[in-house]
């Protein structure tokens, strides 16, 4: 029988939650990186073993972690201790946490602060880890303040794919309320040549070139929180989702409003239909039935949880608009808590396992498709990210 | 031998105890310190200095006997009793955040 892991990094740690395929009995590993914020874990899809981490702090800065046993041991690739940082030619090796923009790119060298006056790029921290669908090795990072890093040699080095902010509109991307971040890259499995990746808040973006050239895919998208509310960047969109059996069609919960494209990004339709709010974070669509997406409306933008006191994941059967409450085994009265962008996974067993984790520290999930819900754990720290991996 | 104090956070990223003791040839600098520092456990690189401007990261602090030493000059010597491996020079965590 299959296994699922479910990787959940947390303001304070990571914890890794371990289940038969019936998935009603769980293992929980944890802490792993005691009092640090671990923004993201992801396995690779060539080797489930293989996972990446990005752990953080405002003290120590940026860490990339790697386990090459599934999460039971981890390291930082790069120079083992004790060894020279620099060859004996001079030159720096391996620094798994050292994310060096590309000072060459041109002609962007700023984006929008927050009053509206032009402010140098800092790197913060890595938001989102990528892992390549086809080698273990190599894996892309998003970072804030935004941009795409890449690297080909397992974590140890990063070099930034600098096509994305050099391509012009960079002086009007602008930092929403947690920072300029690029969270969501989504690798074609068609494709090795098209990523799309999002930023808030910028919008979503695409290459059809590996990363050389990016392009911005905002068409449709309308935020009236921009001068120009139809603008051609400056959108935040909190997280874009999609099943790798259907390339091309997307579906994105934006700031406000749920939308999806079947072209590719090229253009976008609103598809809030029925929701009770169409404010929020996270969005996903079930392994095996493509036209099935799951949200979690978040009241608004000023009071960043559930709506009504009730935790309810809304699903679509019919690719949006339509939209059905989810809430059995979920608290259904004073419940405040959110769900943040990256905190929503699906995992690809016969009957679709859906899992997401709350700021209050509660991962739930569903082994059947959503019809119902027990919680994993209850009280970690708030959950900051979800992924999940079905295990043969 | 020179006496290094190392935060929780940091102990654990380079899987050493409270202090460990480095190598540094005279004088001994805050920047002369933290090279060694970071030579004998390259998995700091970054979390105490920035890689490239090597400025201390904000809300980090270093001390010695009793002093503030965190916005001297990198290169200007530490005291004599750190130097001498009496007294150990400490990398702080700011206290903030929850």
């Amino acid at each position: 029988m299959s296994n699922v892991r479910v990787l959940v990094g947390t303001r304070k740690g990571a914890f890794i939650l371990t289940a038969d395929g019936k998935r009603d009995k769980w293992d929980v590993s944890g802490p792993h990186f005691a009092g640090w914020e671990m923004y993201h874990l992801k396995g690779s899809p060539v080797d489930p073993n293989r996972i990446y981490a990005s752990q953080t702090s405002g003290w120590f800065g940026q860490i990339i972690q790697r386990s090459d046993d599934g999460g039971k041991t981890w390291h930082q690739p790069g120079t083992p201790p004790g060894e020279p940082t620099n060859t004996p030619d001079g030159m720096p090796k391996g620094e798994s946490n050292k994310f060096a923009y590309d000072a060459a790119a041109k002609p962007l060298t700023t984006h929008q602060w927050y009053d509206g006056t032009q402010h140098p790029w800092e790197f913060k921290r890595v938001w989102h880890l990528e892992p390549s669908l086809t080698d273990a090795d190599t894996v892309y990072a998003g970072v804030e303040d935004a941009a795409i890093f890449r690297s080909t040699d397992g974590g140890q080095n990063w070099k930034e794919l600098s096509g994305l902010r050099g391509h012009g509109t960079g002086p009007n991307w602008q930092p929403g309320a947690g920072g300029m971040c690029l969270h969501t890259i989504i690798l074609d499995p068609s494709n090795p040549k098209r990523i799309w990746i999002a930023i808030s808040a910028a919008g979503a973006f695409r290459t059809d070139d590996g990363g050389e050239t990016w392009k911005p895919i905002n068409r449709g998208l309308r935020s009236q929180y921009i001068p120009d509310p139809n603008a051609e960047v400056g959108h935040c969109v909190h997280h874009v989702a999609m099943n790798p059996k259907r390339p091309g069609v997307l579906f994105m919960q934006k700031h406000w409003d749920v939308m999806r494209s079947d072209d590719a990004g090229d253009n976008w339709k609103e598809v809030s239909g029925n929701l009770p709010t169409d404010f929020g974070f996270v969005i996903d669509v079930h392994a095996h039935e493509p036209e099935t997406i799951y949200v979690l409306p978040i009241k608004s933008d000023s009071e960043h949880f559930v709506h009504e006191g009730k935790l309810r994941v809304f699903r679509s059967k019919s690719g949006g608009n339509e939209w059905e409450a989810l809430t059995k085994g979920l608290p259904q009265k004073d419940c405040y808590v959110n769900v943040l962008r990256d905190a929503m996974a699906v995992d690809t067993l016969d009957k679709c396992g859906v899992y997401f984790g709350t700021t209050g520290g509660q991962v739930y999930c569903s082994n059947d498709a959503g019809d119902s819900w027990n919680a994993i754990v209850r009280d970690l720290p708030s959950v900051l990210s979800v992924e999940v991996q079905t295990l043969p | 031998m020179i006496r290094v104090m190392l935060p929780f956070h940091l102990r654990n990223l380079a899987h050493v105890g409270a202090e460990v003791s480095l190598e540094v040839a005279a004088p001994v600098t805050q920047r002369a310190v933290l090279d060694a520092l970071e030579a004998r456990y390259p998995m700091l690189h970054g979390a105490i200095r920035d890689h490239d401007t090597k400025q201390r990261r904000p809300f980090l602090r270093f001390f010695a006997c009793e002093e503030d030493l965190s916005h001297e000059s990198p290169d200007a010597p530490l005291p004599a009793d750190v130097a001498s491996g009496k007294e150990p020079f400490m990398v702080i965590g700011a206290i903030a955040g929850g």
